[in-house]
């Protein structure tokens, strides 16, 4: 216990880490991802199959592989930007094709008429997708993508492998120094990690209750 | 379906600025591509000679064994997660609360957690208890642990989706609650489930690269020494090759999971739903 209490200044700094991570990346993640959804769904032959390629080869590759193309890969077209940038590009093209996925699907739970009535006032393809599609496509596919944040949110531990100081990192470091307390060490990084993604889960439910779509 | 009918078959200007869109897209595709190429072949990525370590017989035969030591651990994992998780779907479902209570915090719990942050609780924190643990049970521990939760959900999904008149008809027929699920419930619930467990497979194939982390020499892991051995020049074949290696695993099992759902979903109408979100994890 005490070996935890004397460390808060420590454990925040990782949490702190950890949630800026989960921020960041949550949010061009979704906007990547709208456009690949925009893309998969648009008219252009060409849009449809790169977005297409680049959510399966994504959806196929694990994490760690994504982080060392970005890590060790990048620097050698000469892109160099600190471990914490590195971290946000992995994460973030990796779940963009999961939050494309979920989009796509609401915008196939959205109702056929909604497109069609769209089409039939003269709409173009883009309009009918900002005005009219994705709004509503949003509001029904709350739970899953908050859902794909909280997966998100477990996922960035992967970055404590690649430099980035955050929870998981700074767990490690501590139970290496205090040999005696690791139980308590890792028990504080659990409470801290389910602090982020519990209260997800619920807001989820409340969210979904508040803007779906009367049908 | 809804993506069908946000454009109207095109018309002769429509065909055009398609046409235009598709080419300009191209363009910009290989645009993009191409320019990174570049760079990349100024600094001698693509010489011959580097990619040529991937014929290398020592090479091959170390990439065969990570990929062995990696399906060794998901299939052990997979395993032990379907047993654990079996349970706890059975838990769940019970009508007696504190067991159902039990069965639903660890399934909160274990779900809420990182995967890497168990193997390291595992790999670290037993030790430090007085069980020596190696590697592989380290990351197959972690592994059984985070799975056993999401495949408990799914058997208990595939469970709740079949009709209440078979739960009624046994219950009318005079068989316990016990029997019920033994008899009829759980083989019925089996083929439902199938595309989602193998989904979750994939899913559990790509967590596998996790165990680089605790050094146990999966394929990541073997790929990482290779070019610690090699020389860092030959990094982008080697990982590149590793990233074949796990697409294409990887898209097999899910090009297997997606055909089993059209056919469940033909023969017996409903499947377990698989979530996009559950694949992230």
């Amino acid at each position: 216990m005490d070996a935890v209490l004397d460390n808060l200044a420590t454990f925040r700094q990782g949490f702190v880490t950890t949630l800026a991570l989960t921020v960041v990346s949550s949010v061009l993640a979704l906007a990547l991802g709208t456009l690949l959804a925009a893309m998969r769904v648009s008219p252009v032959p060409t849009l449809r199959a790169a977005g297409a390629t680049y959510v399966e080869v994504v959806r196929n590759t694990p994490l760690t592989v994504v982080f060392f193309f970005a890590v060790f890969v990048l620097p050698q077209l000469d892109i160099r930007l600190s471990f914490f940038v590195f971290a946000v590009i992995a994460v973030t093209v990796y779940h963009a094709a999961f939050f494309c996925e979920a989009v796509r699907s609401g915008i196939n739970a959205v109702g056929v008429g909604q497109a069609e009535a769209a089409r039939s006032i003269g709409l173009t393809f883009t309009q009918s997708l900002r005005l009219v599609v994705l709004p509503q496509a949003f509001r029904t596919v709350v739970p899953p993508l908050i859902n794909v944040v909280i997966a998100l949110t477990k996922n960035t531990s992967i970055a404590a492998a690649f430099g980035v100081v955050e929870l998981t990192a700074v767990t490690t470091r501590l139970a290496n120094a205090n040999g005696d307390a690791v139980l308590a060490i890792f028990c504080g990084s659990a409470l801290c990690y389910l602090v982020l993604t519990l209260p997800s889960g619920f807001l989820a439910g409340r969210l979904e209750r508040r803007v779906a779509v009367a049908r | 379906m809804t993506e069908a009918v946000l454009y109207d078959a095109a018309g002769p200007r429509g065909r055009r600025r398609i046409l235009v869109g598709s080419v300009a897209g191209g363009v910009l595709v290989v645009l993009v591509v191409g320019l990174a190429v570049a760079r990349l072949a100024a600094k001698g990525v693509f010489e011959a000679e580097r990619w040529q370590v991937l014929t290398r017989q020592d090479l091959l035969e170390l990439i065969a064994q990570g990929l062995g030591a990696t399906l060794r651990a998901a299939a052990l994992a997979m395993v032990l997660a379907m047993a654990v998780g079996g349970l706890l779907a059975v838990g769940r479902l019970s009508r007696r609360r504190w067991l159902a209570a039990a069965a639903g915090a660890w399934v909160e719990l274990f779900r809420g957690l990182p995967l890497l942050l168990l193997i390291l609780f595992l790999f670290l924190g037993l030790p430090a208890a007085g069980v020596t643990i190696s590697t592989f049970w380290a990351l197959v521990g972690g592994l059984t642990l985070y799975n056993s939760a999401v495949i408990g959900e799914i058997f208990r999904a595939g469970i709740l989706s079949l009709p209440r008149g078979q739960t009624e008809a046994a219950y009318a027929v005079g068989l316990r609650r016990g029997q019920t699920l033994r008899l009829i419930l759980i083989p019925q619930a089996v083929r439902r489930m199938l595309p989602a467990l193998i989904s979750q497979l994939v899913t559990l194939l790509k967590d596998t690269s996790l165990g680089f982390v605790i050094a146990y020499a999966e394929l990541l892991r073997v790929g990482r020494n290779a070019v610690e051995f090699l020389g860092g020049r030959y990094s982008i074949p080697v990982y590149t090759a590793i990233a074949v290696v796990y697409i294409a695993v990887n898209a097999s099992l899910s090009l297997l999971a997606r055909w089993l759902d059209r056919r469940t979903r033909r023969r017996l109408g409903r499947t377990v739903e698989t979530s996009a979100a559950d694949e992230a994890a």
